[in-house]
């Protein structure tokens, strides 16, 4: 804490870093979030990086944004934050780019060595007063000559000039810390665990960091003072800082222990999926096989191999992969076999916003497949809440001998928050429903389980089990292939009534449950929005509540009726209102407000308040 | 809906829960009835009819058991082969079959993979998979059944069709060049290649057997008359007659000879190989090439798996290229093992301890 200056707490704080896609953005965001997280402060992340490979340095369409929401409550603190309250701009192109993400308040920390003429000029200012032109409070400035004191401060240190450079994101880092007063000990831990292989790199950046904080104390940084978020609600337990893909990736692999089967995915590269191949591929020695295919489709289809063979098998991808999938996945549909489809989804149709949030293909999981196709659909609503789907997406895969959609996207796919370790205790059991010792020699591949409508998995290797599947439709008592217009219409409805009968949890109403005037309606990973958004409103005196949806299909039992106990519902989603059409066509008589945006970014919680008060309040509305 | 009860104990070899009564392939004896399922619904004079009696033959003769075996086809006529055999099998999808295949070698090694698909199957609507399978070297035993048509669609071209050829769908001929299999297959450094005709029962099923023992892809053409839609495809070869001098059975370490008594042979001549005859020319045995399967280089096996009677060629039958190399499955699990000794952690709770974790009190 710097002497002679106040300390305010706050109760929560949104900090963006931004720069040039090459100035190391993520990475200093990512320390001050686990440095805050380790302190007990609830975190919730956001990389918001461009899609273009590389765009020229300083340019507009290369800049960078690591933005990270840290709060003194865990529990309340679910989503990245609309806007900033202090933005870092590493050069010019990130300013002027950024300025927008930042509230009118906000104290932006400024690298004024990087706002030269030819900064401007590359970032397409008109003038030289780029604060006057974007319309800034100078006093709200931290106008800091970054690269200067960097260089100073590495003077000594016989690294490279280029090495010396790649360390200005540890003095903003610096800064940060100084002005929320966070502990630099564990900045110090987490860049000499990191770097541990160069410790000279290790130490570079710490002396930078340091260098950092020391300009905000001996400056003060132009701040009337400094800030403390401190914990409030704490739950104790072990921390790490976990992305959706990642969680993803451990919750497939925990499932395939608890199974007790190898995890086998099949996946072609493709953004924003494709940190789950990444992840999948360290991990040989817990037995995980990876097949990076030659296309989606062999990614699909060499999963269905897979699983017939007796794996766990998974392809996972984004929407125009899994529009490649869609054949094979019908075959898994018809095969009746184990497989999760994991779709991170992007902004679409077609190669659409590659980096970016949508959640625009919840109708083509559900339907995009040619005949009466059902599959589960399972979509988990933050980064944490990922391992828990991929978890229980396996089980149901296994368990009912079904192909499942795991719908994810970039959003949650990307951001991360902390997560408590689980342990052991916390996964639920998992059976695969294999075929049993009494069906040797008489087994055929559509008999099916009286209790669940699953049909029994027989796997290759053992005898007395030697059967055929595929894509063809079968007798449901011989599996022989059948024409026959009375069996396929009872298989039809076989595997519908299979997937219907698959157990899931009620949907959970949040907030003012019953007696709400508002029911809000969301799905999948625009859960921290919705609730934060609910909450304000509560805030302003309103009753209303929450009621998040992971599980699409089949929908959990009290789905009617929770959507048929408030006089006025809104289903928010990021597409033109699939989501509501599904809920109508499984509700009779439902008839929701709807709130669609589709603009490949998060839902913006002042946005989300101010398109439901008028429902609130407007009496003529509630009509 | 037909039911069962569950009530008893569950099977899952991958559990490591080995049935009690698993054999191996060598203590007992298979003949081609045990692999013998269902009456296959082919057209009459099919070369699927013959080629299925090989297969089954074949895999008798292996001695590997049908609960070790997985067929898995693509769709096609030929396609429907594994309703047939007695084994675990898949009709797949329209030219997934290979990448199918793939995955279920991956997934459980110790079972022998058998591909089956047609010419469109394999080299057109699943010609990626075709190339990528051979490239990977992956240990699967692909059967690609070529009678240079689309007989279940009811009589268009294939990939594999002459130029020129009428069909329903060129009724003026076509206008491209067909693939030729053993150059995609070469071209994607493909391990092993051969040739056989299905109505030449004996050499298909030495061939099959040959192509199942080698580790990695094997590609096998099994040249067939469609006897609906392209009847005489493959001219002379397709009798035992016309093969006498139409055909050369090729044998790794034996000479090329061919004709109704041997009195022909394949010498090198220039970048090419010519047809000699025996005792003209001074021309003798020793002169003539000696076949090697094995040879890395595919120069020459290339040369001969091109050779056609248009050009006054025999058409090469028999094992063409056989050449070891390590196989993907293989590698794979290999990598699994040498990581799992290096690595520290071995299971899900080791793995969470590998992150930078804190502690909230």
């Amino acid at each position: 804490m710097t002497e002679g200056m106040s300390v305010e707490e706050l109760r929560e704080v949104v900090i963006r870093f931004s720069g040039d896609s090459g100035d190391g953005m993520q990475l200093a965001g990512n320390i001050f979030s686990t440095i805050s997280a380790t302190e007990g402060n609830g975190i919730s992340t956001f990389p918001d990086y461009p899609a273009d490979i590389r765009a020229p340095q300083g340019s507009l369409t290369g800049v960078s944004g690591y933005q990270v929401h840290i709060g003194n409550d865990v529990d309340k603190v679910l989503t990245p934050g609309d806007r900033c309250d202090v933005l870092v701009a590493m050069n010019a192109a990130a300013l002027k780019t950024q300025i927008k993400f930042a509230k009118p308040t906000a104290t932006i920390i400024i690298d004024t060595n990087s706002f030269k003429e030819t900064d401007l000029k590359k970032a397409e200012f008109k003038s030289y007063d780029y604060l006057e032109e974007l319309g800034i409070d100078r006093d709200r400035v931290v106008a800091c000559p970054l690269t200067n004191m960097v260089k100073e401060a590495l003077k000594d240190s016989g690294l490279s000039m280029k090495a010396i450079l790649k360390s200005r994101n540890m003095f903003a880092l610096g800064v940060v810390c100084w002005l929320f007063n966070r502990n630099l000990e564990l900045g110090r831990e987490f860049l000499r665990h990191k770097f541990a292989k160069k410790p000279e790199i290790a130490e570079a950046n710490i002396r930078v960091m340091e260098a950092g904080w020391d300009y905000g104390e001996h400056t003060q940084a132009s701040v009337p003072h400094t800030y403390r978020v401190e914990s409030r609600h704490r739950h104790p337990g072990r921390y790490m800082d976990i992305t959706g893909n990642k969680a993803t990736a451990y919750g497939l692999i925990a499932a395939a222990e608890r199974a007790g089967m190898q995890l086998y995915l099949g996946s072609y590269p493709i953004t924003p999926a494709t940190d789950i191949l990444h992840e999948l591929a360290k991990h040989k020695s817990l037995g995980v096989i990876t097949v990076q295919a030659e296309d989606e489709l062999a990614a699909c289809a060499s999963a269905i191999g897979a699983s017939f063979a007796g794996a766990l098998a998974v392809t996972s991808t984004s929407g125009p992969g899994m529009c490649l999938k869609s054949e094979a996945m019908n075959l898994a549909v018809m095969d009746e076999l184990p497989l999760v489809v994991v779709d991170v989804q992007r902004g679409g149709p077609s190669t659409g916003l590659p980096t970016k949030a949508e959640q625009t293909d919840l109708l083509q999981a559900l339907f995009g497949r040619n005949g009466e196709s059902p599959m589960p659909v399972v979509a988990p609503k933050s980064p944490t809440d990922c391992f828990e789907a991929a978890y229980n997406a396996c089980r149901i895969a296994v368990e009912h001998v079904t192909p499942v959609v795991l719908l994810s996207d970039a959003f949650i796919a990307n951001g991360s928050a902390s997560w408590r370790l689980p342990v052991a205790d916390d996964l639920a059991p998992i059976h695969p429903h294999y075929a049993t010792e009494a069906m040797r020699g008489k087994y055929r591949p559509y008999y099916r389980d009286p209790k669940n409508g699953a049909r029994y998995w027989a796997i290759p290797g053992n005898e007395g089990y030697e059967h055929i599947i595929g894509g063809l439709e079968k007798d449901g008592t011989t599996g022989e292939i059948s024409n026959d217009p009375d069996n396929h219409n009872r298989m039809v409805h076989a595997r519908q009534e299979k997937v219907k009968r698959i157990e899931v949890p009620d949907v959970q109403v949040e907030g003012d449950a019953g007696t709400a005037d508002l029911l809000i309606v969301g799905w999948g990973g625009t859960y921290g929005h919705l609730y934060t958004a609910m909450e304000a409103l509560r805030e302003k005196g309103h009753k209303v509540a929450l009621a998040h949806f992971e599980y699409i299909n089949p929908l959990p039992k009290n789905t009617r009726e929770v959507l048929l106990g408030y006089k006025q519902v809104v289903v928010c989603e990021q597409n033109l209102g699939q989501f509501a059409a599904w809920l109508r066509a499984n509700v009779d008589g439902f008839a929701p407000h709807q709130y669609n945006e589709v603009k490949g970014q998060p839902f913006k919680v002042e946005q989300l308040v101010a398109a439901m008060l008028p429902l609130l309040d407007d009496d003529e509305v509630r009509q | 809906m037909e039911t069962m009860n569950s009530t008893d104990k569950t099977i899952n070899p991958t559990a490591g829960e080995a049935t009690p009564d698993a054999t191996t392939a060598t203590d007992r004896q298979y003949n081609e009835n045990d692999f013998k399922k269902g009456q296959p619904r082919w057209c009459p004079g099919c070369g699927d009819h013959s080629f299925l009696a090989s297969l089954q033959k074949a895999m008798a003769e292996l001695g590997i058991p049908p609960y070790k075996t997985a067929v898995i086809s693509g769709i096609g006529c030929s396609s429907r082969l594994p309703y047939y055999v007695h084994a675990y099998a898949m009709q797949t999808i329209h030219g997934r079959a290979a990448a199918v295949a793939t995955g279920v070698k991956v997934a459980n090694p110790d079972l022998t993979v058998w591909q089956i698909s047609g010419d469109g199957d394999g080299l057109a609507i699943g010609g990626n998979h075709f190339i990528h399978a051979n490239r990977r070297n992956i240990d699967i035993n692909m059967i690609l059944l070529n009678n240079r048509i689309y007989g279940l669609t009811k009589g268009q071209y294939s990939p594999t069709s002459p130029r020129g050829f009428v069909s329903k769908s060129s009724p003026y001929g076509t206008v491209e060049d067909p693939f030729r299999p053993a150059e995609l297959c070469f071209g994607a450094r493909g391990h092993f290649f051969a040739r056989a005709v299905a109505n030449d029962t004996r050499h298909t099923v030495d061939v099959l057997k040959t192509a199942c023992r080698h580790k990695g892809s094997s590609v096998v053409e099994i040249l067939q008359n469609c006897m609906i839609f392209n009847n005489g495809a493959y001219g002379p070869v397709y009798t035992n007659e016309g093969r006498k001098r139409n055909a050369i059975y090729v044998e790794h370490g034996k000479p090329l000879v061919f004709g109704e008594n041997n009195e022909y042979g394949l010498v090198q001549e220039g970048f090419g190989l010519k047809v000699v005859k025996i005792g003209e020319n001074g021309i003798t045995i020793d002169d003539i090439l000696v076949h090697d399967a094995h040879c890395e280089d595919d120069t020459l096996q290339l040369k001969l798996a091109m050779m056609d009677n248009e050009h006054g060629f025999p058409v090469a039958l028999g094992v063409i290229r056989d050449v070891e190399a390590p196989t993907y499955d293989d590698a794979l699990h290999a990598q699994l093992k040498e990581v799992e000794q290096q690595k520290k952690y071995h299971n899900f709770m080791e793995l969470l301890e590998t992150n930078d974790i804190w502690e909230v009190k």
